[in-house]
């Protein structure tokens, strides 16, 4: 068996590479991408758990990550097309007028 | 009747003036002139019908009583009461307030509606008697107060009188301001007397521990006397600021910017006269502190000639009438000082009389004027004519024979004429200061020569000899609500006497129940020859310079400019005491609060508040700049506070 570590250490850099996406990317899409992939390396870290411990409880949440994860880009993607709907654009830099 | 005692009912003396002034100032424009006028002479006679009675049940029984209302408060060791004090001291002064009082309220009717006409606004004519009763009503409240604060109160009563009565005309005077700057002249000058006497109020209150006069004058020998000293200083401060001594007395010529009424009433026979009776009522204060007497009477007869000698120079009728009565409290002082108390009384009596007939006499001369200029000339004559002014005046005898006759019985009253009041009462004066302290009695025999003279000369200027305008050919005799009051007033001068002639002194006999100290003095042959002899060779004199060649046009040159000129030009300009004054200290004071006013008010207080309000914005705008509207700083924000959570719980 492989020690828990190394996908412990495979989910950190997944989350680390997911939340520079969100934050670097002006693309809309692109931080969907981002986002997902950090639901994905916490669903990895929920899977090592389980089997490392033999509980079931661990993959049980990984599938309500997975149903919320995705009732949440559905959500995202609506707001998305609305928004494009306006600014002909999918810049996040572009919705910015809530400024003081 | 006689089972009524009116003792209880001493404070409706001081109500009724105040139901009075309420029910006019209320309803006064409703009610029309004449029975808002004869509403407040109603009001004040029926304080003085009161006065009189008391005065009349205290004769025959004449302890000191003490009526209390209620009590004011109680602070600590100190209580101070709503208290009446009925003794034969308060009572005098009660019933020549009252008395002139209603005298003046009477005249002020017929003068009022007059002058209100003159001036152009009818419907002032009600505040008049407003602030009328209101002075009464301070006025009783001082001399009925049983402790020095309800004292204090109607002291500072009567100045806020003054204050409103002088700026009746606010509008008019000098550049559209002078009767409002003179009354603010009254005001603050007043003020400077009435921090004294809060001083002295806060010292009584040191050395005595309560403010009522018995506590007081109990252990008057109990405390020390430099206490004793610095208090009474203290009050004479404020008695010359009240009673326009030296140096206060700037206040009371310009006083004279208000209606004639007012300067007879206030600023002659009552209100000045406060300070008198405050050092009456002082008296065992001065008998502890004897320097303190000798600076008072040496104070009142300095005045008392320093005033004389301007009093020649004028040639505004009531100015000249304004310094006599400067003069003569400061004979009244002089007496009270030297501690002839009896006659410093009886020559506040008996000047309340001729002064205010001299007043009252003098405000119909000047109705004259005006009714004879307006009779001479059209509406919309320009106003230039001056009608108190005595080069304009002259040979009124013909034409104003009432008020000649009374004018010039007040005239040799204040001179000093056997055997009218005013002969008895400075004669008194006179006689103590020259058994007591010869110098003062040279002094105030000088100045009683140029009081003789400066009211011969007035007397000769305004009512004999041609007139010297148009005015005052087309002059009339003015009505019976003026006239009546003045005869009144002139029959009180000739038999003003019988109150202390020598021999029976009845005044003496009333005042000895109330004074613990008196001073007497017995008539002295000599001293009255040599009065009488000063005085007519004073109004000698003043024949010989305005009566036998009278002046014949308004621009000729005074007799005493021709002879005098240097001293002539000294008197007129009343020894430039005002201009000495404004230079000294009006000047630096306006400065230092100009400066004061623009860097260290508008400036540096005004800097630190608005720069707390503008440190607050400029704050804000640093802050402000974390809202720049774009999610993917907000994100990293997030992050990494979520960041330093968990490194917190993971180090702890």
């Amino acid at each position: 068996m492989v020690p828990v570590t190394y996908y412990l250490i495979l989910s950190a850099i997944l989350f680390i590479i997911g939340a520079m996406g969100a934050i670097l990317r002006r693309n809309a899409i692109v931080i969907f991408m981002s986002l997902e992939l950090m639901f994905n390396a916490a669903n990895l870290i929920f899977v090592a758990f389980a089997a490392y411990y033999q509980l079931l409880s661990g993959q049980i949440i990984v599938f309500f990550v997975m149903a919320i994860s995705a009732t949440e880009v559905a959500v995202g993607l609506a707001l998305l097309v609305a928004i494009f709907r306006t600014k002909q654009s999918i810049d996040v830099d572009q919705v910015s007028s809530l400024k003081g | 009747m006689d089972s009524i005692s009116p003792f209880s009912l001493i404070q409706w003396t001081v109500f009724i003036p105040l139901i009075g002034l309420g029910i006019n100032l209320f309803f006064g424009k409703m009610l029309g002139e004449k029975v808002s006028g004869w509403l407040a002479s109603l009001a004040a006679g029926l304080s003085f019908a009161l006065s009189a009675w008391i005065a009349v049940t205290l004769a025959a029984d004449p302890t000191p009583l003490i009526v209390t209302l209620a009590n004011w408060f109680t602070i600590g060791s100190l209580q101070v009461q709503w208290a009446f004090r009925i003794d034969t001291l308060s009572v005098l002064m009660m019933l020549v307030v009252t008395g002139v009082g209603t005298i003046i309220h009477v005249y002020s009717i017929g003068y009022m509606h007059e002058d209100v006409r003159h001036n152009g606004d009818p419907g002032r004519y009600s505040r008049f008697f407003v602030d009328l009763n209101l002075f009464i009503a301070a006025m009783l409240v001082l001399v009925t107060a049983n402790n020095y604060l309800m004292l204090f109160v109607g002291w500072e009563g009567v100045g806020l009188c003054s204050y409103l009565l002088i700026g009746f005309w606010y509008e008019k005077g000098a550049e559209g301001i002078g009767n409002a700057k003179a009354a603010k002249k009254a005001f603050l000058v007043n003020r400077i007397g009435d921090f004294g006497m809060l001083i002295a109020l806060f010292l009584l209150f040191g050395a005595f521990g309560s403010l009522d006069f018995d506590t007081i004058f109990g252990q008057a020998s109990q405390v020390s006397q430099t206490m004793v000293l610095a208090i009474t200083l203290f009050m004479l401060l404020a008695v010359a600021g009240k009673s326009a001594q030296l140096p206060l007395y700037v206040w009371l010529p310009d006083a004279m910017a208000g209606p004639t009424p007012v300067s007879a009433l206030i600023h002659a026979a009552t209100m000045v006269t406060a300070g008198v009776y405050l050092i009456a009522r002082t008296q065992p204060l001065f008998v502890a502190a004897p320097l303190a007497g000798q600076v008072t009477a040496w104070l009142g007869a300095l005045t008392a000639l320093f005033a004389a000698t301007i009093a020649v120079g004028q040639s505004d009728i009531k100015k000249v009438l304004a310094y006599s009565t400067i003069s003569q409290l400061g004979y009244m002082i002089a007496a009270v000082g030297m501690g002839a108390v009896v006659a410093g009384m009886f020559h506040l009596a008996t000047h309340a009389f001729f002064k205010a007939l001299l007043f009252l006499g003098a405000g119909s001369v000047i109705l004259g004027m005006e009714r004879g200029h307006e009779t001479g000339h059209a509406e919309g004559h320009e106003d230039n004519f001056d009608p108190q002014d005595m080069r304009n005046m002259g040979g009124l005898f013909r034409r104003m024979p009432v008020t000649a006759t009374v004018y010039c019985i007040a005239a040799l009253s204040l001179a000093g004429i056997v055997p009218l009041a005013g002969f008895y009462s400075k004669d008194e004066i006179l006689a103590f200061a020259n058994q007591g302290n010869f110098a003062i009695y040279v002094v105030l025999a000088v100045a009683a020569f140029l009081t003789a003279f400066y009211i011969g000369r007035q007397v000769f200027m305004v009512f004999f000899g041609s007139p010297r305008s148009e005015a005052a050919s087309n002059t009339s005799e003015s009505g019976s609500l003026i006239l009546v009051p003045l005869v009144i007033l002139a029959a009180l001068t000739v038999l003003g006497g019988e109150i202390n002639l020598p021999g029976s002194v009845p005044l003496e006999h009333w005042l000895a129940h109330t004074l613990a100290q008196m001073k007497t003095v017995d008539f002295s042959l000599s001293v009255a020859a040599i009065s009488t002899l000063v005085a007519l060779a004073g109004i000698g004199s003043a024949w010989l310079m305005y009566g036998c060649k009278p002046m014949l046009a308004p621009q000729a040159r005074d007799p005493l400019d021709i002879n005098l000129h240097w001293l002539f030009l000294g008197m007129q300009h009343k020894w430039w005491v005002d201009e000495i004054y404004g230079f000294l200290i009006v000047k630096s004071y306006t400065w230092s609060s100009g400066v004061l006013a623009r860097y260290f008010d508008q400036g540096l207080i005004d800097g630190i508040v608005n720069g707390v309000g503008k440190a607050n914005v400029w704050l804000a705008s640093l802050w402000r700049k974390l809202q720049n509207g774009y999610v993917r700083s907000y994100a990293l924000v997030f992050l990494t506070g979520v960041a330093a959570i968990i490194l917190f719980i993971v180090f702890k």
